[in-house]
């Protein structure tokens, strides 16, 4: 049994947000973090090697850099990275994204009492589609916003959360399952792990490497594969400025209350 | 013949999942129905919705108030409650016989689900979490010259895009608009080569127009077997806690760190400005953070989209993140210690003062404007 | 010297960062206020190996390096000086004298737990009437048999209350001075042994500090660590690595300072201007900056020598005589940029000017640490 956490390095968009005059983000002046939702899966992979003491691997596509994003997440205690990188690859939408790690994934092998641990969704896109999308090209089953996973033999019993509710879900591996931050707290990396994460297993995966596999062609992956294309992108105006209230006490408050009365507002 | 996404002449018609959970539409449904019946009319096309559940023909008619002038129902004991494999095989094999050229899916928990397998299945594109939809070029650039900060002529001169080195006219094609980074960028995204245009949209951003018609409603066949589902749902169970309505409150009063140096009293504080107004408690996402309330509560970015009439930001910084969810509310009123906060750049109303000390006395003002009309 | 950090030292300063910024700092005032050591913290620093972080993992140590272990303390101390000290008296003055002086039973039977954090160090060298004067020891130890008897009282012991394993100093032979000097590793547990009350700080007010007192204690023989006679050795040696821990510690209450410093700043406005725009203040802090980066070359090289087995010892005295000088000037002025807030308890820069003090005194005075140096130089 192993569990495969497919992970992504994204700009920091809580922190200031640099933007190009041509409207596309300037991403050389924005730090990288891994992706929230995706540190949730890995936790929750991890959660499960604690208890199972079961192999974890995490996969990602994007730039060489993206190792030292493995390698952090070797140091939390992952066991064993895949980056896959290629000039072939850039340029993917959501679909081939897919269709690239699937074939990574498969490449490496899935057997039937593995787990798949995506995050929901990165914060970079939102699109919350790749876990899906991954999910149907190695037509796996798939539960989506996980707040809950137990395992018991082969069968996975996850809490999927609605936004009123939650259904109980039972699956069996080999599966995806894509995870939100109320599933669990990320542990930090340890000292220990850190001065090993550089001894562990990292295997690249390149156009070379994928080239045959039968979800790789030229018309699915890359740009050219893309089904979707940005005919534009913008940054909105800001909002004019309003009304600052002089003070901050009895008067102040009875002036608004004044003014939305008077809009009818209230 | 085979079903060929790239063969676009044969797609006609726009489509909307109609979602429902236990029989009851959800009320997104009848955002995207009004919002489709636009696009329809655009492009001179039926809308239709397609609806799948458990005896569920009774909930169809309704779509016909807001535009729907078809609706595909698809009843059955195994369509009762969610599954992805289910509902994907339904839609897929309906898409694939009926050729819809858009489909449009909520962006709800299940509709992040669905949609995304469906456009993998169907080897098509998928834009999710979109805020605004076109056809028309003339209206998708009368948007971008209020909602951007493009230079006019550069608005002027969108038309074609260049798809495997050849201009590509975009007239006919779906124009989804949808935050990215953060709500830092938007961006319109087109599906040229593929059909159907897929997209999720939204909750609460779309508005609901009635538009009577009279709907047909229609049964086509589809196989389904138990042996199509790969997961079991043992339960579907609603919040017993009565979950925050941010969406469709007028009135909204949320917190922010502000609050830290009291946190039971500055949420009470709140709940009393809520209740005087008529409205809900929100929050920032630091507090969601830490753990001062809970995650149904938060606006912005990874929270809820809110527009209400009234938005009260009680000690809210205004991190980008939330303004993205609430900048569009009608009117906001900032309490805030320090007067540089960028909260009051999004405000109407601003005042710089301890929300600790301001509150209490908002509270009585509003109560006297109230009594004296 | 070459200040770039390596790949594995990057990966652990960016966790004691988001560590200290996630789970000390917020209860960095309420453990100062409450006087309350913070248990809660320690056992979250033992998960991720912050209590052996230098030492190899034969023994239950991380497998990092020196300066890791520098920039761990330093990082904590940034935001609460009690989180930094507790692993520092843990490291410095317990866990590596034993490491460096024990035998391998020694190594075996008290290093995996001390190292693991299970359970935490401390070093009993100070006497009410030996303070900076270290040979002044009144505490002896008496070979009866199979045990040594300890009688006497230390006093100022850092993790006192709350440590399990104590590296002690006591005379075995009052006629040799110094050279009758011997040390001993005493377990909390040993009858005869007890802890005092909790002394009442001006800063680090969350640590423990307390006295130990020996009342015909009974330590087993094979817990005399070096051989007798070396105890004054052994003291100086590990007081020589512990400068390198409150060097860390001041350079990073003083950077700590600069970052709020700077923060407040930019956000206060009076006399309708930023503060930060104001000459003054921005004089303040590129020297206040300067200062601290200063310090910071001088604690790293100091950590990088030991790491290299170099002699560094009057680099720790530089390094901590420096840093810990430099951190009460610039929190002073940290505070004096604030103003009335900056003598409240509402921002931390009050806090962090009590806590600096501290780091002139223990472990060597400032003037001590002019000693060291000053007999390194040959002026004598």
């Amino acid at each position: 049994m192993k569990i495969l956490v497919t992970v992504k390095q994204v700009p920091d968009t809580s922190g200031k947000v640099a933007v190009n005059p041509d409207g596309t983000l300037d991403r050389a002046s924005m730090q990288t973090i891994i992706n929230p939702d995706d540190m949730n899966a890995v936790e929750a992979a991890l959660a499960l090697k604690d208890e199972l003491g079961c192999k974890v691997v995490a996969f990602t596509m994007g730039p060489p850099p993206a190792e030292g994003m493995l390698r952090e997440l070797m140091a939390m205690g992952v066991d064993e990275g895949v980056l896959i990188t290629a000039r072939e690859f850039g340029g993917s939408d959501t679909y081939a994204t897919s269709q690239i790690i699937a074939a990574g994934i498969d490449t490496y092998g899935v057997e039937d009492d593995d787990i798949i641990l995506a995050g929901r969704q990165a914060i970079d896109g939102d699109t919350a589609q790749v876990g899906p999308q991954i999910a149907e090209k190695l037509h796996l089953p798939q539960v989506t916003y996980a707040g809950e996973i137990k395992k018991e033999g082969n069968t996975l019993t996850v809490k999927r959360m609605l936004e009123d509710g939650y259904m109980t879900v039972k699956v069996k591996t080999p599966c995806m399952i894509t995870c939100i931050k109320e599933l669990n707290q990320p542990r930090y990396l340890s000292v220990g792990g850190a001065f090993e994460a550089y001894s562990k297993p990292l295997v690249t995966m390149t156009y070379e490497t994928l080239k045959d596999h039968p979800l790789i062609d030229k018309s699915t992956i890359g740009l050219q594969g893309s089904p979707t294309n940005i005919l534009t992108s913008f940054t909105p105006p800001q909002k004019g400025a309003g009304m600052m209230l002089p003070g901050a006490d009895k008067e102040t408050t009875d002036q608004l209350a004044g003014i939305l009365a008077a809009k009818h507002i209230i | 013949m085979a079903f060929n996404s790239a063969d676009i002449a044969a797609f006609k018609n726009v489509w909307v999942f109609c979602e429902q959970r236990q029989g009851v539409m959800m009320p997104t449904t009848f955002e995207l129905i009004s919002e489709g019946r636009k696009l329809a009319n655009e492009l001179g096309v039926e809308l239709c919705g397609i609806l799948l559940g458990d005896n569920v023909d009774g909930i169809a008619a309704e779509l016909g108030e807001y535009g729907a002038d078809k609706v595909y129902v698809y009843n059955s004991p195994l369509l009762k409650n969610y599954t992805t494999d289910a509902y994907t095989k339904v839609i897929v094999e309906a898409v694939e016989e009926i050729k819809p050229e858009v489909l449009l899916f909520g962006a709800s928990n299940i509709g992040r689900d669905l949609a995304p397998r469906c456009a993998a299945r169907l080897h098509t594109g998928l834009c999710a979490d979109c805020t605004h939809l076109d056809i028309d070029m003339p209206n998708y650039k009368g948007f971008l010259k209020e909602a951007s900060t493009l230079p006019e002529e550069r608005i002027d001169k969108l038309g074609t895009v260049m798809i495997n080195r050849e201009p590509h006219p975009v007239d006919r094609d779906l124009k989804m608009t949808r935050p990215a980074f953060g709500g830092h960028l938007m961006a319109s995204i087109i599906c040229p080569r593929f059909r159907p245009a897929m997209a999720t949209v939204r909750p609460g951003v779309m508005k609901r127009r009635l538009c009577k018609k009279d709907v047909e409603i229609l049964h086509p066949e589809f196989n389904l077997t138990a042996a199509d589902i790969q997961t079991e749902v043992t339960e579907v169970v609603k919040a017993a806690k009565k979950l925050v309505d941010l969406i469709g409150a007028d009135f909204i009063v949320s917190v922010g760190r502000g609050i830290s140096k009291d946190v039971e009293g500055g949420i009470k504080l709140a709940e009393e400005l809520a209740e005087v107004l008529g409205g809900v408690v929100g929050s920032s996402r630091a507090c969601v953070d830490a753990g001062w309330i809970t995650a149904d509560h938060q606006v912005g970015q990874t929270g809820k989209t809110v527009h209400p009439k009234v938005y009260v930001a009680l000690g809210i910084s205004g991190a980008i993140q939330h303004k993205a969810g609430m900048q569009d509310s009608e009117c906001i009123i900032a309490v805030n210690k320090n007067e540089t906060a960028p909260i009051f750049e999004v405000a109407d109303y601003g005042i710089v003062g301890d929300l600790f000390k301001v509150v209490p006395e908002l509270i009585e003002s509003i109560k006297a404007a109230k009594a004296a009309k | 010297m070459d200040f770039h950090l390596t790949k594995e030292q990057q990966l652990v300063r960016k966790m004691y960062r988001e560590f200290a910024e996630n789970e000390v700092k917020p209860l960095a005032a309420e453990i100062d206020e409450e006087e309350r050591f913070p248990t809660e913290t320690v056992e979250k620093m033992a998960k991720l190996g912050m209590f052996g972080i230098y030492f190899p993992k034969q023994y239950g140590g991380a497998g990092g390096d020196v300066l890791s272990y520098a920039m761990c303390v330093e990082e904590l101390a940034k935001v609460c000086g009690t989180t930094a000290v507790i692993v520092s008296a843990h490291t410095s003055l317990c866990c590596a004298p034993i490491f460096e002086d024990g035998t391998e039973e020694q190594k075996m039977s008290c290093l995996p737990d001390l190292l693991s954090g299970k359970k935490l160090g401390a070093f009993g060298l100070t006497e009410p009437n030996a303070g900076t004067d270290a040979s002044g020891q009144q505490t002896t130890a008496v070979l009866e048999g199979d045990h040594y008897v300890l009688n006497g009282s230390k006093c100022f012991i850092t993790n006192g209350n709350v440590a399990d394993t104590f590296v002690v100093f006591a005379m075995t032979d009052k006629t040799k001075g110094n050279h009758g000097i011997s040390a001993f590793i005493v377990e909390k547990d040993f009858p005869g042994f007890s802890q005092g009350k909790h002394e009442k700080k001006m800063g680090i007010r969350g640590s423990s500090t307390c006295d130990l007192i020996f009342e015909d204690c009974i330590v087993p023989k094979e817990n005399l660590l070096g051989k007798e006679g070396q105890g004054f050795k052994i003291a100086m040696q590990t007081l020589d690595g512990g400068r390198i821990g409150i060097a860390s510690q001041a350079l990073g209450i003083g950077e700590g300072a600069v970052e709020e410093a700077i923060k407040y700043t930019k956000e206060r406005v009076q006399f309708k201007k930023r503060l930060s725009q104001f000459q003054n203040t921005q004089f303040q802090l590129a020297d206040m900056h300067t200062r601290m980066q200063a310090a910071q070359f001088l604690v790293y090289s100091a950590a990088m020598k030991k790491q290299n087995h170099e002699k560094y010892s009057m680099d720790a005295a530089m390094a901590k005589l420096f840093a810990a000088e430099a951190a009460s000037d610039v929190t002073r002025r940290a505070v004096q940029l604030f103003g009335g807030y900056g003598y409240t308890r509402e921002y931390p820069v009050e806090r962090m000017m009590r806590d600096a003090k501290i780091t002139e005194i223990y472990e060597g005075t400032s003037e001590v640490q002019r000693m060291v140096i000053a007999s390194n130089l040959g002026v004598k």
